[in-house]
């Protein structure tokens, strides 16, 4: 799960780490009356669940009050990578010195949190990645004793390589990393952390991801999701027991398991068609489900040919044949339909399935080759 | 011989009287494993299926000698059934149970080093040693003994392509469902050393999907370390960056961790990747002919 920007600045002072004053607006009012009280150098941020923001021009600094109002006309209502820009964040305007990066992040490899710094702050990290690797300082932190003071200040001290400054920072990486596990976060990145020409550290701009496994004990955050509306549909598919996520071509899918439903999306591909959609319909083979799981697919008015692909192991393949054939007496379609069934009972399932005229098939090539040759017709 | 269960393992069912956990040691115990322990606590001295039930894990293990378990438990109760198994002096724990928070798991870890424990999961289907002993929920009728060693990522692909394997006359040594969450007990690396040293076994088949980078690195053992010839497929080459495939690992973002990476890294190290299922036999022949 993401959050915006300003919801995680919310997070960082809630702990204690420094973050400049900052209002937001969802009107070009909201943002000229903000932009006046704080009276002084303001920066307006669009608030979009994207990374690159500022090169799209949504991220705009205002001397006055007029420049402001001038900016939030400019951005409210932006396209950013396909997201509508519905808010602004105000902010005041700070003088920098230098930008720095300080990320943690779950590291798969090692197993554990990694502290990533570099003072190549304000780019994203993963262009410094890309072109400067040797410029990110990298510290594995056990997960037993968690990131200890004298840790956190050694990083912090390659960075800045002032002992008054490395504490000051080294604090903010302290309370990065309660907020980090207190959150289950997945991604608690401060980018840019800044030092002021008046020698202080603030956290300009902030971005956080939390694991969705853990979102049961984490109520404050679940508050804040903010969703579109394909994740809209997810979420209601997630309810129901599948797993759903649209894609742009035309060749509905309903398959058992996520590797196997990847690997048929990847199969229509590779036989010259394109996956409408990736749809797991889990383990069970309860009626329900199927039904469920046809009314979705069937409400993306691209589908032009079904693709069932159920390989059973615990799931037996004669109850999905039944849930198919009771999903069919009630959700008319004349969309094409292709079934393979194979493993547990599929010869049962098979039989079942005679009645409705289906065209089934064993194997998952040629149930790929048939839904793309329906959905020409 | 095999890998990591066999004949001797001496299974306790941690989670044995949920839904889930009953079915599958009804399975389990059908397949001929040994299964000699089920926890529940507060149902000590109730037997299921005539199987004894235990309050704990470190009872089951002074009463029975279990030496592997098996995890059935709520996601909630994962870590903390993990970490009792492996306070217990358990060895091998296997976590079939779904939706475990990162974190819980990022604990967990250096723990079970210390204990000297080898988890497999969570989120995984577990393993089977075809004709020896079932720990998982895969469906037993589609192995078949034999010299292929096999490791997953994914449940139902693994189940699609062991099946073409065994109709193809090849049969397994081992095959196990590594499961598809971001941090995770034994990966490729592990098990592929395992198979390298296993006299029966012949070859492996290994099954990825998008995410991470464990396959890249797997290529990388294939090339320096192993003798025994490899065949490879990835899952998710047509995933949309950015967006989780059912599984929290099968995440691609950032330009790392897609299909064709991962195809790129295989082929470099010398080991085929087929384009779909089916083409997996057809290149274990042609590889352990010395054709490719």
């Amino acid at each position: 799960m993401k959050i915006h920007e300003y919801q995680a600045r919310q997070i960082f002072r809630d702990y204690g780490i420094p973050v400049p004053d900052g209002v937001l607006c969802y009107t070009v009012y909201e943002v000229e009356k903000a932009a006046r009280e704080m009276n002084r150098m303001v920066v307006v941020k669009a608030q979009v669940l994207a990374g690159g923001r500022g090169k799209a021009g949504g991220v705009k600094l205002a001397r006055t009050a007029e420049d402001a109002k001038a900016a939030a006309k400019q951005i409210l209502g932006m396209d950013i990578k396909g997201l509508i820009v519905e808010k602004v964040l105000v902010t005041e305007a700070v003088d920098i010195e230098k930008e720095f990066y300080v990320g943690l992040i779950n590291d798969r490899n090692t197993k554990s949190i990694t502290l990533m710094v570099s003072a190549e702050g304000g780019v994203e990290i993963e262009e410094v990645a890309k072109n400067n690797p040797e410029k990110i300082i990298k510290f594995s932190i056990n997960p037993l004793t968690g990131l200890l003071d004298y840790q956190a200040r050694n990083v912090a001290m390659e960075l800045f390589g002032n002992i008054k400054l490395a504490q000051k920072a080294a604090s903010i990486f302290m309370k990065l990393y309660k907020l980090y596990i207190e959150t289950d976060s997945t991604l608690a990145e401060i980018n840019p952390l800044v030092l002021t020409t008046g020698n202080e550290i603030l956290a300009i701009d902030g971005k956080m991801n939390f694991d969705d496994n853990a979102l049961f004990r984490q109520p404050k955050i679940l508050a804040m999701r903010e969703l579109d509306e394909e994740e809209l549909q997810e979420i209601a598919a997630n309810e129901k027991g599948l797993a759903y996520i649209k894609l742009d071509g035309n060749i509905g899918c309903m398959v058992n398991g996520a590797g196997l439903a990847m690997a048929t999306m990847d199969m229509i591909k590779l036989y010259g068609g394109s996956p409408a959609n990736f749809l797991d319909i889990g383990g069970s083979s309860n009626p329900q489900k199927v039904i469920d799981a046809m009314n979705i697919l069937l409400s993306d008015k691209n589908v032009k040919a079904v693709m069932i692909n159920i390989f059973g192991g615990i799931t037996r393949c004669d109850d999905v044949a039944k849930g198919l054939i009771k999903a069919l007496e009630i959700i008319m379609t004349d969309i094409p339909i292709v079934v393979r069934l194979s493993g547990t009972n599929a010869e049962e399932g098979l039989a079942l399935l005679k009645q409705t005229g289906l065209p089934t098939v064993s194997s998952m090539s040629e149930a790929a080759q048939m839904a793309i040759e329906l959905s020409k017709r | 011989m095999s890998i990591l269960v066999n004949k001797d393992t001496k299974l306790v069912v941690q989670g044995i009287t949920g839904r889930d956990g009953k079915f599958h040691t009804g399975k389990m115990k059908e397949y001929g494993t040994n299964v000699v322990a089920g926890v529940s606590p507060g149902k000590e001295g109730e037997t299921l299926d005539g199987i004894p039930v235990f309050n704990s894990v470190a009872h089951a293990v002074q009463y029975t000698g279990a030496n592997t378990s098996i995890i059935f438990v709520p996601a909630a109760f994962a870590a903390d059934a993990i970490l009792e198994a492996s306070e217990a002096g358990i060895k091998l724990v296997i976590a079939i149970s779904e939706g475990v928070p990162i974190q819980d798991m990022i604990r967990v870890t250096p723990i079970l080093k210390m204990n000297g424990t080898l988890l497999i999961g969570p989120n995984c289907p577990g393993l089977i040693t075809p004709g020896e002993a079932l720990v998982g929920i895969l469906p037993a009728m589609i192995f078949k003994e034999g010299n292929i060693g096999f490791i997953s990522r994914s449940g139902t692909l693994t189940y699609e392509v062991v099946n073409l394997l065994s109709l193809n006359d090849f049969g397994q040594t081992t095959c196990v469902g590594i499961g598809g969450d971001p941090v995770a007990g034994l990966y490729f690396i592990d098990l592929l050393e395992m198979f390298e040293n296993d006299p029966e076994t012949k070859a492996v088949v290994l099954i990825g999907e998008i995410g991470g980078d464990a396959e890249e690195q797997a290529a990388r053992f294939i090339a320096e370390k192993m003798t025994k010839p490899v065949v490879a497929f990835i899952a998710g080459q047509t995933a949309p960056p950015g967006k989780r495939m059912g599984h929290a690992g099968a995440i691609i973002s950032s330009g790392a961790g897609t299909a064709a990476e991962k195809i790129a890294a295989f082929n470099k190290a010398g080991v085929p990747v087929a384009k779909e299922p089916s083409e997996i036999p057809v290149l274990l022949r042609q590889k352990l002919e010395g054709k490719i």
